[in-house]
């Protein structure tokens, strides 16, 4: 592309983007954008598939045949949610496989609160309710974002979150109107995963390396920090009704703002993890490692199948 | 008289939104395809772009086999929303 006509494909990305029209992938963008975005479904789709893992935990430990069919539509509903954002990865001119091979050399992250473990049946319904709140919180905007096929596919993942948010609700809330002893492990599930749950908006905006361009590209809708209190807002109230009490001493509501303040969780902590420090990194990572190794003759066998009916019809 | 081979059409009506199918066309190659599709389905700015694909390459599930074939998904009613009790007071669940 001669400098002429790179400006003009530049000015018509920029046009688009100021129309709060959507890029699509035969379009001109900047590298940035496009290195940006390819990070950003990465990591989104790589959160999908380790996301499998806690939850897939209890399938086999489900305490009724409803809770354990309930539990596999879910996690079989992650399968297809990562396999969605890799499809739209793709249509930036990536591989998945090379993406998979990424995240198997940590090369690329997934979200950090897949590196927490799943202790008890309790958590399952906390991730439910928290996780999947808090990565509906995130999602709904990315509807809006300005590249299409990332656009498209959030839609599609946030009908289909509705019900994992519903399932986490109604397990807490069994619980949390059981015995003292299913009362007490809900409220030790939610201990654990309010303050995690907090991190997956991530850093503060103040010190958000990222935000700032995304922001500017339609990519990102809102910051770290206006998300994070559109969760907490949401979520307290929602825990009054399950009778369980949110692990914040700071927490109060602002008759005037209609806001609650709330203290910011431990932000080193969420460092920590990102570096691969938490309880569960090299276990996820191991886990899935090995799932993509013994899954290799499987692959080797289609492949194999299809080269022969294809040698057949020839 | 040879038989063009038959095209399927996509067009993506704006920006933002997936490509639909809108019909078929008969052409002997691919850039014809494209340039009559633009003829015969966006004369009237229906599209900002449009894909189209041999009507052969498409495989597509036999009508026959419909009920074996999405029958898993019938029984499954707990995949929706609407299968969970929310309690009164409850709100963005």
């Amino acid at each position: 592309m001669s400098h002429l006509s790179y400006a003009r494909a530049m000015d018509s990305f920029q046009a688009t983007i100021d129309a709060d029209s959507r890029i699509e992938p035969r379009d001109a963008m900047p590298d940035g954008y496009r290195k940006t975005l390819i990070r950003q479904i990465a990591q989104h789709a790589h959160s999908e598939i380790i996301g499998m893992q806690p939850e897939g935990n209890w399938i086999s430990r489900a305490p009724s045949l409803r809770r354990k069919a309930i539990l596999m539509a879910k996690v079989q509903d992650e399968a297809g949610h990562g396999l969605y954002l890799y499809a739209a990865a793709e249509t930036l001119g990536v591989d998945r496989a090379d993406l998979l091979d990424m995240l198997h050399t940590g090369r690329q992250k997934y979200s950090s609160i897949f590196n927490y473990p799943t202790l008890t049946w309790a958590d399952i319904g906390a991730i439910g309710w928290l996780v999947d709140g808090a990565a509906i919180v995130n999602q709904v905007p990315l509807c809006r974002c300005s590249y299409g096929p990332y656009a498209r596919a959030m839609v599609r993942v946030c009908k289909e979150e509705s019900f994992h948010q519903r399932q986490g609700f109604e397990i807490l809330h069994t619980l949390s109107t059981g015995t003292p002893g299913q009362q007490a492990m809900a409220q030790d599930a939610l201990d654990r995963w309010w303050w995690p749950s907090l991190m997956m908006f991530g850093p503060p905006d103040a010190s958000s390396t990222h935000s700032e361009q995304s922001m500017a590209w339609g990519i990102k809708r809102h910051s770290n920090d206006e998300l994070r209190q559109r969760f907490v807002d949401m979520t307290v109230p929602q825990a009054d009704v399950l009778g369980l009490r949110v692990p914040d001493d700071g927490l109060v509501y602002d008759e005037v703002t209609g806001h609650y303040s709330f203290t910011q969780p431990d932000f080193t902590e969420l460092y920590e993890v990102v570096k691969g420090n938490g309880p569960c990194n090299e276990k996820r990572l191991a886990t899935r490692v090995k799932a993509h190794e013994d899954g290799a003759w499987v692959r080797e066998a289609a492949a194999a199948y299809a080269a022969k009916q294809m040698e057949r019809a020839a | 008289m040879t038989v063009e081979p038959l095209w399927e059409v996509f067009v993506r009506s704006r920006r933002g939104l997936s490509h639909t199918h809108v019909g078929s066309l008969h052409a002997p190659d691919a850039t014809m395809a494209l340039r009559n599709a633009r003829d015969v389905y966006t004369r009237r700015q229906e599209g900002v772009s449009i894909w189209v694909v041999p009507a052969t390459d498409i495989t597509a599930s036999s009508p026959d086999e419909k009920d074996e074939f999405f029958d898993p998904a019938a029984d499954k009613v707990y995949r929706h929303p609407t299968f969970y009790d929310v309690p009164e007071g409850v709100d963005h669940l």
